[in-house]
């Protein structure tokens, strides 16, 4: 990723500034992650070495994976959206009540999905893109929007009890040669659920997507400078709207995997999990201001996160209190370095 | 002719009253208040009666929403000086609540977390209280004036971290006062029947009005909100502004914290003042300000708070759960934010001109 041609005989200050935003973001990230594991290797043991601990990240934030997805496209675009918990919380009560009170197939419910998620992504974004109203007030009431309809759909949380959902939601994709012996020496398989294939898909299609397509350049141009991307020619509010319509179709997808992942509906679903997404975004190089972002980054983020969880859960401490300040503060340092960036830049 | 000229009057003084940023609060107040009167008249019913301790109260819903809605008008004055001078909100006020309320308890109990009686007087209690949520506000103010991180996001830090640092201050306890005095910031004051908190916010409102009457802080605020650069060229410092309404809507918290854990007598730090961010925000639209920063109406701010708090009383009352009012409010939010943008006012400005065309041909 780095820059390699022309500072190969550079000092290491002349590398970095050689970097782009985006690469220098993103090499932050990158080693910040593999610090954070490797050191918690060693100050928490082996339980961290084991393949399937490294896989059980992506099982338990695989839906965080697809929303934060959603939202650095929206980011790079240059706005935010903080509904995806929200959405995220409504598209699993809805699946569920469908499931479990009318006995609806699989099929339908991913549709519904799908939906839902389209349908807060196509009004977001014409209210954000076409009547130009600020992003953040606009998904505000989004999210609270989603989080009292949860609510309306059904008050209690409640366990799915559908046969064809059950199959899907233990289906498991073994992963060969990494399986561990247990306590009682029996092999085990390492494993992957199916919500993590959904989303390296996702993570791949929008990084090809940001990378190689006239749309993913778009992105880019409109968050940089929205009077440039005018001049060149590109349709600002067409190319806003639609990083909305993606950011809910993903909030969808991820509420659907979340909801695969957990099996349950609950008005408490996912609380907090824009501000995950967000922060994820962020420690993955994503710009606040817009254009600068990379798909990657954000996959480190989220794992960057998920890795704080497993410390703090793995060295006993009180869960619920120590993640939120952890996270806080790493947010609060990554907030701090792209601002550092900003002022690199403008020198 | 005359006829005419008295409609053009008569137009244009309707057209007046609309302009009028108190325009929109009053009317709600109005929808709502003529709602309930066909709903149910027994909405303005008050009651004298007395509570457990014996002490006259009055109770009835426009007495819930004078309560209530009196830290959520103290909310409002700190929120529309942050959105005046900074372009955004701070969505931080809920967890910073939860932070000066624990304070409030922590010196209180000094450590201890059923004492017998108080550690320290209520009044060092609060002075702390509002140190620290200055601090908390200073923080917020530095990261949005000096490293130019917009305002939701470098607030949402403590949005994150704030209900743990709450539990963190007492070691996740939930220590209880039973200090009957505690509680008279906010229930009653032995023989007086109105709620403590309406008294407490008119007196920020007054001291808000003659700060902002004797000394320069509207004007540089909305100097600084309207164009940053050309404020500093005018000799203003806008980063310390900034930092400035952010210590404020500290202060404003912390007034709030002793309030609500006045109520109760002990905390909650997962639900005190949850979603109250989104209420505040709410009640600086709903006073017709802008949301991206500039000129401000404190008062239409703060009239909008005591609507806000009519709306969720008038809600409630229908039996809405607590859970679903979000819901009902986004979608008031969303009509509100519709109706003010620069695009659908074009478009509709346009509309009437066709029409007047239409009428004159």
């Amino acid at each position: 990723m780095s820059n390699n041609k022309s500072s190969a005989s550079g000092s290491f200050a002349e590398k970095i500034n050689n970097l782009t935003d985006t690469n220098l973001l993103l090499t932050i990230t990158i080693v910040v992650f593999f610090l954070m594991y490797i050191g918690a290797i060693i100050f928490q043991g082996g339980g961290f070495l084991k393949a399937q601990n490294f896989l059980n990240l992506f099982n338990s934030n695989a839906a965080l994976i697809i929303l934060a997805c959603g939202l650095s496209l929206v980011m790079i675009t240059g706005g935010i959206d903080i509904s995806v918990g929200g959405v995220t919380a409504l598209v699993s009560m809805c699946c569920a009540v469908y499931l479990d009170f009318k006995g609806g197939n699989v099929f339908v419910s991913v549709l519904i999905a799908l939906a839902i998620g389209l349908a807060f992504g196509a009004f977001q974004g014409f209210l954000v893109a076409y009547l130009d109203i600020q992003p953040f007030i606009v998904t505000l009431a989004g999210m609270f929007f989603a989080r009292g309809m949860t609510t309306i759909v059904n008050t209690k949380p409640f366990n799915v009890a559908n046969e064809a959902f059950s199959k899907l939601k233990m289906t498991r994709v073994i992963i060969p040669g990494l399986g561990s012996t247990n306590r009682k020496g029996v092999y085990v398989d390492a494993y992957v659920e199916i919500g993590v294939v959904v989303a390296l898909l996702v993570v791949i299609v929008m990084f090809c997507m940001l990378r190689w397509t006239k749309l993913g350049r778009s992105f880019y141009a409109v968050g940089g400078n929205q009077q440039s991307a005018l001049m060149l020619g590109i349709n600002v509010k067409r190319t806003r709207f639609l990083s909305h319509l993606l950011c809910g179709l993903l909030a969808g997808i991820g509420g659907y995997v979340y909801f695969l992942h957990v099996g349950s509906g609950s008005p408490s679903h996912a609380t907090g999990a824009e501000m995950d997404a967000i922060a994820s975004s962020i420690i993955g190089g994503t710009m606040l201001t817009g254009g600068v972002g990379n798909i990657v980054g954000t996959l480190f983020g989220v794992l960057s996160l998920g890795t704080i969880q497993n410390i703090v859960s793995s060295a006993g401490l009180d869960q619920a209190w120590w993640t939120g300040i952890t996270r806080a503060v790493m947010l609060c340092l990554f907030l701090v370095v792209q601002s550092l960036v900003m002022a690199r830049k403008k020198k | 002719m005359q006829k005419n000229e008295a409609k053009k009057s008569n137009e244009n003084f309707f057209m007046n009253l609309v302009r009028q940023q108190m325009f929109i609060p009053i009317l709600a107040v109005l929808l709502l208040a003529v709602f309930n009167l066909i709903a149910d008249p027994s909405f303005f019913k008050i009651t004298l009666g007395y509570n457990s301790a014996g002490n006259p109260v009055l109770s009835g819903f426009l007495i819930t929403i004078l309560d209530s809605g009196s830290e959520l008008a103290i909310l409002a004055i700190g929120m529309t000086l942050v959105t005046a001078a900074s372009g955004g909100q701070d969505i931080s006020v809920g967890a910073a609540v939860a932070i000066a309320g624990s304070v409030i308890l922590r010196v209180l109990c000094g450590g201890n977390s059923r004492p017998e009686k108080l550690a320290a007087p209520i009044i060092v209690a609060f002075l702390v209280s509002c140190i620290v949520a200055m601090l908390f506000g200073a923080f917020n103010g530095v990261l949005v004036a000096y490293f130019k991180i917009q305002p939701m996001i470098a607030t949402l830090i403590l949005y994150t971290a704030g209900r743990s640092i709450a539990a963190w201050i007492n070691n996740n306890e939930l220590p209880v006062i039973s200090d009957e005095k505690f509680t008279y910031f906010g229930e009653f004051i032995p023989g007086i029947p109105i709620p403590t908190p309406f008294f407490i916010a008119v007196a920020c409102i007054i001291i808000i009005f003659l700060v902002l009457k004797f000394t320069n802080l509207g004007l540089y605020t909305q100097a600084v909100g309207i164009n940053e650069s050309s404020s500093r060229l005018n000799g203003l410092n806008p980063a310390f502004i900034k930092v400035m309404s952010f210590v404020v809507l500290g202060l404003c918290v912390a007034v709030v914290g002793l309030i609500k854990v006045s109520r109760v007598s002990t905390i909650n730090y997962s639900v005190i003042a949850k979603d109250i961010e989104m209420d505040a925000i709410l009640a600086v639209a709903l006073g017709g300000n802008a949301l991206s920063g500039g000129k401000f109406n404190m008062a239409a701010s703060i009239v909008g708070a005591y609507v806000i708090q009519f709306l969720t009383t008038t809600l409630y009352k229908f039996n809405v759960q607590s859970d679903a009012l979000p819901a009902y409010k986004a979608v008031v939010v969303i009509v509100l934010v519709v109706i003010s943008a620069p695009t659908v006012r074009d478009w509709f400005s346009n509309l009437t001109k066709k029409l007047k065309v239409k009428e004159v041909a």
